[in-house]
C-alpha cells in the first residue's frame, strides 16, 4: 500500500456478522474508502483478511477462491488464473515479486472485525 | 546442395524424405518428389476406414514442407537417363539428381481370366479404386472379392461397409495363407462367416461374365459352379512396379523387384530403392514394417551413415472384420525340427500356436486368431529361451504376468518403427519418463499402437513409478478416489481428507472430489461444505470473465428455440445491459452480469421455461444436431428430437472434464458430430456412435464405437460409456485421452461398452438412470433456498452495491469490459479504481 493508507488513524469497522463467515468460504468487503477486503475463515478457525483484487487480473475476485493449504501454509488461489497466495502473508507461492496486502482482523463479540489500515510489514 | 530426386509418394516414400529433412540438419540435400496420384502420401494401412467413416484428409500422412523440399502429385516419372542423371516427366519436366530413389511400390495383379477387364472389376490399392468401388456399389447387391488374403479381407470388409453381401474366393486351401496355417485359417473362416461374409477357399475364379448391359453379372468358380456378382475385386496379390529400372537397365530380380543389397542401394550406385519396389536377397516385402525399415536405411546413407538393412520382420497383426489375427517369426514351422504347441478352441474363437525348437526351449514363431493380446509381449521373444511353459503362454491369460520383464535388450518391442527394448532403456535413462515422451523420442508406438502397454512396462522395470497422486493432499488417482467414495459412501471433502488425505486440501483435490461427489448424486453443488469445493465457474453456476463479471447459458436442448423464448432472451439481454454472442454449441452467451445480477437474470429465464445449462461445469455442455428429417431433403434420421432427448438426458452430469456431443440426421454429418466426445450419425438401419472425439488444443475426430444401433440400444451404450469415463478417467482427462490410456484403447472400450467384459454394464446403467431421476435445475434450487441466495451478493457488508472496479465500454453497439486487463502478467494495483 501507500504511506497515504499509513497516516490514517486505525479503526476498526465491522466486516460481517460472526455466522455469516463459513470456514474456508470467503467474503467480499468494501472499507469506507471503497478498498476491497477478501475476508477468510480457516478451518482451524483462524480469521485472514487480503486484498480483494487480483494482482495478476486486477479483477476483484479473490474472495471466490479456493481455501486449503500448500506444505501446511494457509492458501487462497485466486479463481481467476489460479494464482496462490498465502493467506498468513499475502506473498504469491509461485512468484515472488507478487503478494496481496494483509489487514489485521479479529473476531469482535457478535461480529468479525477488520482494521481500516493495511498491515505495515506488506507493502 | 545436392539432389535428391524421389519418384513415389506412397507411404514409404513419404518415411524417407520426412526421415531425411529430420535429419538434414546442415540442409546438404534439396529434394524433389514426384507422385503419379492426384494427393500426397496417406495410409494405404488403414484404406478400409475410408468405410467406416474416415476422409481422405483423415488418411492422409500430412506433408512434409519447407523451403528444400518440392512435391509434385498427378506427375508421373517415365524415364530416368543414367548417363546425364535426369529424370523426365509426364509434364515434361527434366529434373536432374546427385542422388535418385525409387519408391514407385507395386501394383495389383489382376489375373488374366476371361472378362477381368469388365465394367465392374476393381483392384484396392488407391483412393480413387475405393471411389470407384463405391460409385460401382451403387444399387449392386453382391460384391465378390478373388483373394483370401490379408488386403481381399479388408476388401470384403468394405463391400459389407457398402451394404453389399460380400464372397470371398481363395485359391488355396485355407484363408491368408501366407502368414497362417491351416487351423487358424479355419477358425479366422468360421469367424468371419458368421458376419455374414461368404467364404469360398480351395477354390479358383476361371471366369467373369457381363449381362446385357455390358456390366458384370457373375463369375464362373472352378468348372462350372456360377456365382452371382454385381461388383468383382480383384487381390491375389501385388507386382513391384520395376518398369522404369528396367528400361533403365538396373538390375531386377527373375520374379520382378529392383534388386538391391544391404544399403538398399541397387546395380546403379547412385541410385536406391525401397519399399514394395525392390527385391533384397530374392525377397520382395509387400508390408509396411520392411519399407520403413529401408527408407530409414537410406535416409542414413544418404548423410554418410552406416545404416544397413538385413532383412526385415514379416510379423503382423491386425484386426480384419473385427477378428484379430497375429502371426509372427517362422509362423509356418519351416525351421527343421520345429515343434508346434496349439490350442484351437473352436467354441471359443480362439486359435494360438507357439513354434517352437527342436528342443522345446527357444521360442521360433506363432499364429495366434481371435484373440492376439499375446502378440506384444510373444513377438519380441522371438529368438529367446521361454520364460514359461509354452501352454501357459497362450492361455488367455498367461502373457499378462509375463510382460517386458522376460525380455532380453535386444528383444524389438515396436516391430512397426524396429525399436527394441535396449533403445527404450536408453531413451528412458536420457530422462525421457513417460509414454508420450518415449513415443517422441524413439517413435515406438507411433504406428500401430500395439506396443503401447509395453512401453509402461518397461518404464516400470526401468523403475520410473508413473505417480498418479492427484495432488499433495492426497496419494491416489481421481478413479481411485471415485472407488474408495464409492465403497466408504463418504459424502463430505473433509471427511475423506480426514481419512484418506493429509492438510485441508486445493485447488485441485477440492474440485476433483466436489465433481466425484456430485456425479455420485450427493446434491445440490452449492450445499453446504460443498460450495467451497466447487472450482471457479461451479462456485456460482456461471462462467467468470476477465474482469470478474460472469456470463450466463441458458439450455437450449439441440439448439431448437421457440421464438417466444428467444424474445425473453434478448429481453434479458437489453434489460441488464448485456453482450450477447451465439455460440459453437447452438445456444446464447450472455457476458457481463455482476454476481449480485445472476439470481435476478435466471428468475427471469426460469420464469420463461428456461434452465441452467451447465456451460459452467466440467459436465455435459450442449447435443448440437442438424434439422434432420424434420425439414432437410437429405435426411434419414429425426436428429433433432434424438438430441433433446441426449440432452435432457445427460444434463447436470459432472465428469472428468467437459463433455460435447451432436447428432447429424445423415452421413453428410452437418453437426460436426465426430469432433464431439460422442457423436451419433443417422443411417438407414439407425444410428452410428462414435466416441473420442474432439476440437480444442489437438484436435481430433471420433472413432466408430458401434455401428446401426436401434435408439434404445444407442442410449444404453451411451449410459455405459459416459459412467465407465465418470467412474475412471483422470482429472481433466477428455475422453480421447482415455481411450488411448485404457490397456487395449478403443478395441477394450468396445469389449466392455458394447460385450460387457467386465459384467459392469448393468451397475452402469442403473448408476445413469439414477442420475437421471435425481436431476434438478441447479439455478431454480438457488432461486428458492434463502441460504443459497445470501451467497450472490457484491459485498457481505453492502450487498446491493455494485463492485467499483467494474465498468464497461462500447464496441460494435454492445458492452465489454472496459479496462484492457493484462492477463498473466503482474499488475500494480490500480489505485484509482480502487478509491
Amino acid at each position: 500500500m501507500t504511506t497515504t493508507t499509513q497516516t490514517r488513524p486505525t479503526t476498526w469497522i465491522d466486516a460481517c456478522p460472526t455466522h455469516r463467515l463459513h470456514p474456508e468460504d470467503g467474503l467480499a468487503i468494501l472499507l469506507p474508502d471503497h478498498t476491497q477486503i477478501a475476508l477468510f475463515r480457516t478451518r482451524d478457525g483462524h480469521l485472514y483478511a487480503v486484498d480483494n483484487i487480483d494482482p495478476y487480473t486486477g479483477a476483484a475476485v479473490i474472495s471466490r477462491g479456493i481455501v486449503g493449504d500448500r506444505a501446511g501454509e494457509p492458501t487462497v488461489a485466486s479463481p481467476m488464473l489460479k494464482n496462490v497466495f498465502s493467506l498468513r502473508t499475502g506473498q504469491s507461492l509461485d512468484d515472488t515479486g507478487v503478494h496481496l496486502s494483509t489487514w489485521p482482523v479479529r473476531q469482535g463479540r457478535t461480529t468479525v472485525q477488520i482494521a481500516t489500515r493495511a498491515k505495515e510489514n506488506t507493502p | 546442395m545436392e539432389e535428391l530426386v524421389v519418384i513415389g509418394n506412397g507411404m514409404v516414400g513419404h518415411r524417407l524424405i520426412e526421415a531425411l529433412h529430420d535429419r538434414d540438419s546442415a540442409h546438404r540435400w534439396h529434394i524433389t518428389v514426384v507422385g503419379e496420384e492426384p494427393r500426397t502420401a496417406y495410409d494405404r494401412v488403414a484404406l478400409s476406414s475410408y468405410f467406416d467413416g474416415a476422409t481422405a484428409q483423415d488418411l492422409s500422412l500430412g506433408q512434409v514442407s519447407g523451403p528444400h523440399v518440392d512435391v509434385h502429385v498427378n506427375e508421373r516419372a517415365t524415364r530416368i537417363d543414367r548417363a546425364h542423371r535426369t529424370v523426365t516427366t509426364t509434364t515434361g519436366r527434366v529434373l536432374p539428381y546427385d542422388r535418385l530413389v525409387l519408391a514407385t511400390g507395386s501394383t495389383p495383379f489382376v489375373p488374366p481370366i476371361p472378362g477381368h477387364d469388365l465394367p465392374g472389376c476393381h483392384v484396392y490399392r488407391t483412393i480413387e479404386d475405393l471411389d470407384a468401388i463405391t460409385a460401382s456399389a451403387h444399387g449392386a447387391r453382391t460384391g465378390v472379392v478373388i483373394g483370401g488374403g490379408l488386403l481381399g479381407l479388408e476388401a470384403a470388409n468394405a463391400l459389407r461397409l457398402l451394404g453389399l453381401r460380400a464372397h470371398v474366393v481363395e485359391l488355396a486351401p485355407h484363408l491368408m495363407p501366407a502368414q497362417i496355417d491351416e487351423g487358424a485359417g479355419s477358425l479366422l473362416r468360421n469367424l468371419i462367416t458368421d458376419l455374414g461374409v461368404h467364404v469360398h477357399t480351395g477354390t479358383a475364379s476361371t471366369a467373369v461374365h457381363a449381362a446385357d448391359h455390358g456390366r458384370v453379372s457373375h463369375l464362373t468358380l472352378g468348372e462350372d459352379t456360377r456365382l452371382d456378382a454385381d461388383l468383382v475385386v480383384f487381390s491375389v496379390g501385388i507386382r513391384p512396379r520395376d518398369d522404369l529400372a528396367r528400361t533403365a537397365g538396373l538390375k531386377v530380380g527373375e520374379r520382378g523387384g529392383i534388386v538391391i543389397d544391404d544399403t538398399c542401394t541397387t546395380s546403379d550406385p547412385r541410385i536406391h530403392a525401397i519399399g514394395e519396389a525392390a527385391n533384397h536377397q530374392g525377397t520382395v516385402y509387400g508390408l509396411i514394417a520392411p519399407g520403413n525399415a529401408m527408407a530409414e536405411v537410406v535416409a542414413d546413407q544418404l548423410l554418410d551413415g552406416q545404416a544397413t538393412f538385413t532383412g526385415a520382420d514379416t510379423s503382423t497383426k491386425l484386426k480384419l472384420l473385427g477378428v484379430d489375427v497375429a502371426s509372427f517369426g517362422d509362423a509356418h514351422g519351416r525351421t527343421p525340427g520345429a515343434l508346434d504347441v496349439v490350442v484351437n478352441d473352436a467354441a471359443g474363437g480362439r486359435y494360438a500356436k507357439l513354434v517352437l525348437s527342436d528342443d522345446a526351449t527357444t521360442l521360433l514363431g506363432g499364429v495366434l486368431v481371435g484373440d492376439a493380446t499375446a502378440y506384444a509381449t510373444l513377438r519380441p521373444l522371438v529368438g529367446s529361451p521361454l520364460p514359461d511353459d509354452p501352454l501357459t503362454l497362450i492361455t488367455p491369460e498367461g502373457t499378462t504376468a509375463l510382460g517386458a520383464d522376460a525380455l532380453p535388450d535386444s528383444a524389438q518391442i515396436c516391430s512397426c518403427n524396429a525399436v527394441t527394448k535396449g533403445e527404450l532403456t536408453q531413451a528412458i535413462d536420457h530422462g525421457n519418463h513417460d509414454v508420450p515422451a518415449l513415443k517422441a523420442c524413439t517413435k515406438a508406438g507411433t504406428s500401430c499402437g500395439s506396443c503401447v502397454p509395453m512401453l509402461k512396462q518397461v518404464l516400470a522395470q526401468a523403475g520410473i513409478e508413473q505417480s498418479k497422486a492427484l495432488c499433495e493432499h492426497f496419494p491416489q488417482s481421481r478413479a481411485e478416489l471415485v472407488q474408495t467414495i464409492r465403497a466408504t459412501g463418504t459424502t463430505t471433502f473433509s471427511a475423506l481428507i480426514r481419512a484418506h488425505g493429509t492438510g485441508h486440501g486445493c485447488d485441485i483435490c477440492k474440485p476433483t472430489v466436489a465433481s466425484i461427489l456430485a456425479s455420485l448424486g450427493s446434491g445440490h453443488i452449492l450445499e453446504g461444505e460443498q460450495a467451497t469445493l466447487q472450482d471457479t465457474n461451479d462456485r456460482y453456476l456461471a462462467n467468470m470473465q476477465r474482469n470478474g463479471t460472469y456470463s450466463v447459458v441458458p439450455r437450449i436442448p439441440g439448439g431448437e428455440v421457440t421464438p417466444d423464448k428467444l424474445i425473453v432472451i434478448g429481453e434479458v439481454a437489453r434489460d441488464f445491459n448485456l453482450y450477447t454472442k451465439i455460440t459453437g454449441g447452438q445456444r446464447i452467451d450472455l457476458f457481463g452480469a455482476r454476481l449480485e445480477q445472476l439470481p435476478h437474470i435466471w428468475r427471469r429465464l426460469v420464469d420463461a421455461g428456461f434452465e441452467s445449462g451447465h456451460a459452467y461445469g466440467k459436465s455435459l455442455r450442449t447435443v448440437k444436431s442438424c434439422v434432420g428429417t424434420t425439414w432437410c431433403r437429405y435426411g434419414v434420421q429425426d436428429s433433432v428430437g434424438l438430441a433433446i432427448r441426449l440432452e435432457e438426458r445427460y444434463r447436470g452430469l459432472r465428469s472428468p472434464h467437459k463433455l460435447k456431443s451432436a447428432v447429424s440426421g445423415c452421413a453428410r454429418e452437418c453437426a460436426e458430430a465426430r469432433g464431439k466426445d460422442f457423436g451419433v450419425i443417422a443411417t438407414d438401419q439407425g444410428w452410428n456412435l462414435y466416441v473420442g472425439g474432439n476440437g480444442g488444443f489437438t484436435p481430433r475426430h471420433a472413432d466408430l464405437l458401434a455401428g446401426d444401433l436401434d435408439e434404445e440400444t444407442l442410449i444404453r451404450y451411451i449410459d455405459r460409456f459416459l459412467m465407465f469415463y465418470v467412474r475412471t478417467a483422470d482429472r481433466l482427462q477428455r475422453t480421447a485421452p482415455w481411450i488411448e490410456s485404457l490397456d487395449g484403447g478403443l478395441d477394450h472400450l468396445r469389449e466392455v461398452i458394447v460385450h460387457d467384459r467386465l459384467g459392469i454394464a448393468d451397475e452402469l446403467e442403473a448408476a445413469m438412470d439414477e442420475h437421471v431421476a435425481s436431476y434438478t435445475d441447479e439455478w431454480a434450487a438457488v432461486l428458492a433456498d434463502e441460504d443459497k441466495l445470501a451467497r450472490f451478493v457484491s459485498f457481505a457488508n453492502a450487498p446491493t452495491t455494485p463492485d467499483p472496479t467494474i465498468s464497461f465500454t462500447t464496441t460494435r453497439d454492445q458492452p465489454v469490459p472496459r479496462t484492457p486487463v493484462n492477463l498473466g502478467m503482474p499488475a500494480h494495483r490500480p489505485q484509482e479504481a480502487t478509491r
